[in-house]
């Protein structure tokens, strides 16, 4: 495999996460707990919208056949898509929002601070705009998993639900294939080890805090990586790409 | 000494044209108009993120998911400061979403209409929203403070809401056959309840005249649609868009279009709540308001027990 | 029915640019220090508005009576003296 062709996969994974969160995120548009709390969860969509537009540009302009960032996103079949599994996974009641965004927050916070050392400048430097907004992200999650975790009964058994429904998706973030240890090999990627550690650490921390209890580690869900995604993504993809699907030779 | 808590007093500060502000006197009828004006702004405001939100998961471009994203949140961040104008002439934005979930207090009619194709999208924003501005911009002059403050926000704001939406437009009066279809048809769907946003004819317009007295109403319901129509028949000619009228016609003497009667048989039957929408919009409102309600609970409940540790972090 | 809450209310004053007062922007509702703060952030400063925020909670707000505007503002009216025009200047001076 060559740098280029590693590089274009490694994009498109962190494309393809912020483009399917930025959607599921993107659903919640008038469903907020409170108003205030839905234009919340709306700039998260956007920063991850946003975020998406720029990875998704740069695949494009690696893999160099002309294609767009919307190309890129409108017109390729499921298994194509690489994003994480927990990142397809539904919105479900708050907590699950909630549950999702810290597990999903924590590890970009992780990461992409990592990626702002990447060799590859792009990378680096989407990393570095990036990071502002995940700082952001995380706070609001933590926030909010504290007021759930420690709030009433109720949502303490709603939050400590959501963990525990959420944890089999989130082993699959730690996972490397031959791509990163390519790109680790040219100081592109970041090496997933040691964030491992830390994420679990942060995690635990914050459940502490929130009074929850941090699940036990059994089956970790795995595969999109290689293209095999659970049932929700078809879904998202169909909403998504109809348009674009339904009119191919239109422009929007 | 005068009497500064005399009626006569009041309308003396407006016809001198000061604003008044949420301790001032009022009288009582000014007080419930506004509250009644501005909660249906901001309820309309909320609800109309309804119609809209309907294809944001199927926008077809990045691009246009953002722009349409940004815009509902607009209108949520709109609901927002009108709420928080109405609160403070002494209502609670809970009592006030009790009653819009009751039926109590109304919302703008136009969104008891059905989002069914892209292009709608292209013209609740042109049209819509083209309309909505008419009206707000005149509502920056309202004498009650707060709401005016608000409006000049929310004009501030809206300003590319009706271009986003022309664009859309446009976009697909220049783009393939099915394309210029689906812009004809929201063209046909949207031109007359955008009208009859403005209300009934100020002969029938039963607030009117107080409204229009104490400068919450700046303008008249007939004198903004006139404004409206004139700028919009060109933009729709422009773009090779056809008026779903076929008898309006441009008076060369005064400048104005003319056109046919609107169905107020319609208007009424919507304001009754026999819209396509009004049961759906409604019930979605109180869905999530319901499901939220633990998340709330919660957020009360840990600040209850947090408060101390709060205060001294202050 | 239980009574719903919407949280508090929350008055919110955006900083533009460092160095500028800090001015009113209008409401939130929220139930923390945090929450208020993040809601404004949300709300107040989506096009670049803001480069500092302040939030208090509404309840903590003093107004002055409209009924006392008379006694509080108006005999501020005539002290001319506290305004710099009311000093004539020699012809010529210059920098002052």
């Amino acid at each position: 495999m060559t740098t280029k062709d590693a590089t274009y996969t490694y994009t498109l994974r962190l494309g393809d996460d912020a483009l399917i969160l930025g959607h599921r995120l993107s659903e919640l548009c008038s469903r907020g707990p409170i108003l205030e709390e839905d234009l919340a969860l709306t700039n998260v969509a956007l920063d991850m919208i946003g975020r998406a537009q720029a990875l998704l540009k740069y695949a494009a302009d690696i893999e160099g056949k002309g294609k767009t960032d919307d190309d890129i996103a409108y017109r390729r079949a499921e298994i194509n898509y690489c994003n994480h599994l927990l990142i397809e996974q539904p919105n479900g009641d708050f907590a699950h929002t909630i549950a999702r965004q810290l597990f999903v927050s924590v590890f970009e916070f992780l990461f992409y601070t990592e990626l702002e050392k990447s060799r590859d400048e792009t990378l680096a430097a989407i990393a570095s705009k990036t990071i502002k907004e995940i700082k952001y992200h995380m706070q609001h999650a933590i926030d909010w998993t504290l007021r759930l975790g420690d709030g009433t009964s109720e949502s303490h058994k709603r939050m400590q639900t959501a963990v525990n429904d959420l944890w089999m998706y989130t082993g699959e973030l730690f996972e490397m294939d031959e791509v990163d240890a390519q790109l680790m090999r040219d100081g592109i990627a970041v090496d997933l080890i040691p964030i491992k550690a830390q994420w679990h650490n942060d995690i635990k921390t914050v459940l502490n805090k929130a009074t929850l209890l941090m699940p036990e580690d059994t089956y970790m869900q795995t595969g999109s990586k290689k293209g095999i995604h659970t049932e929700n993504l078809g879904h998202i993809l169909s909403e998504m790409q109809y348009l674009q699907r339904a009119y191919p030779d239109a422009t929007w | 000494m005068h009497n500064e808590h005399s009626d006569t007093h009041f309308q003396s500060r407006i016809d001198n044209g000061e604003h008044i502000e949420a301790k001032d006197y009022m009288p009582e009828g000014y007080r419930k108009h506004l509250i009644r004006q501005i909660s249906q702004h901001a309820h309309s405001e909320v609800i109309g993120m309804q119609p809209e939100g309907n294809w944001i998961t199927r926008a077809p471009s990045l691009r246009a998911k953002q722009i349409l994203l940004a815009k509902i949140q607009d209108e949520g961040g709109h609901g927002l400061y009108l709420y928080s104008a109405a609160e403070t002439l002494g209502v609670s934005r809970a009592e006030l979403i009790e009653n819009l979930q009751s039926g109590k207090a109304k919302y703008s009619s136009i969104f008891n209409y059905p989002a069914l194709n892209w292009a709608d999208i292209g013209a609740i924003g042109w049209l819509v929203d083209g309309a909505a501005i008419v009206n707000q911009v005149s509502l920056q002059r309202t004498s009650y403070g707060p709401y005016s403050r608000a409006m000049v926000r929310i004009c501030k704001e809206e300003s590319f809401h009706q271009r986003q939406g022309y664009e859309i437009m446009t976009k697909m009066m220049r783009g393939t056959k099915d394309q210029q279809a689906m812009a004809q048809d929201a063209m046909n769907r949207w031109w007359w309840p955008s009208l009859m946003m403005f209300g009934p004819h100020d002969t029938d317009s039963p607030h009117s005249s107080d409204a229009v007295k104490w400068k919450i109403k700046r303008e008249t319901n007939d004198e903004l649609r006139q404004k409206f129509i004139d700028k919009t028949i060109p933009q729709a000619e422009l773009i090779g868009l056809t008026i779903p009228d076929n008898n309006f016609s441009l008076d060369e003497k005064t400048g104005h279009y003319k056109i046919s009667p609107i169905n107020w048989d319609e208007f009424y039957r919507v304001i009754a709540g026999h819209g396509p929408c009004n049961k759906q919009r409604v019930d979605h409102h109180i869905k999530f308001h319901e499901e939220g309600a633990w998340v709330r609970e919660a957020a009360v409940a840990y600040k209850q027990k947090h408060v101390k540790k709060e205060l001294e972090t202050a | 029915m239980a009574t719903d809450t919407q949280l508090d209310l929350w008055e919110v004053f955006i900083q533009s640019k460092s160095g500028l007062p800090y001015i009113h922007a209008g409401s939130v509702h929220a139930s923390d220090n945090k929450m208020a703060i993040q809601n404004a952030r949300d709300i107040y400063t989506r096009r670049g508005e803001g480069t500092s925020i302040w939030v208090l909670p509404s309840k903590h707000i003093v107004a002055s009576n409209p009924d006392d505007n008379d006694m509080l503002f108006d005999p501020s009216n005539d002290k001319v003296y506290r305004h710099p025009t009311f000093y004539l200047m020699p012809e010529g001076a210059k920098n002052i």
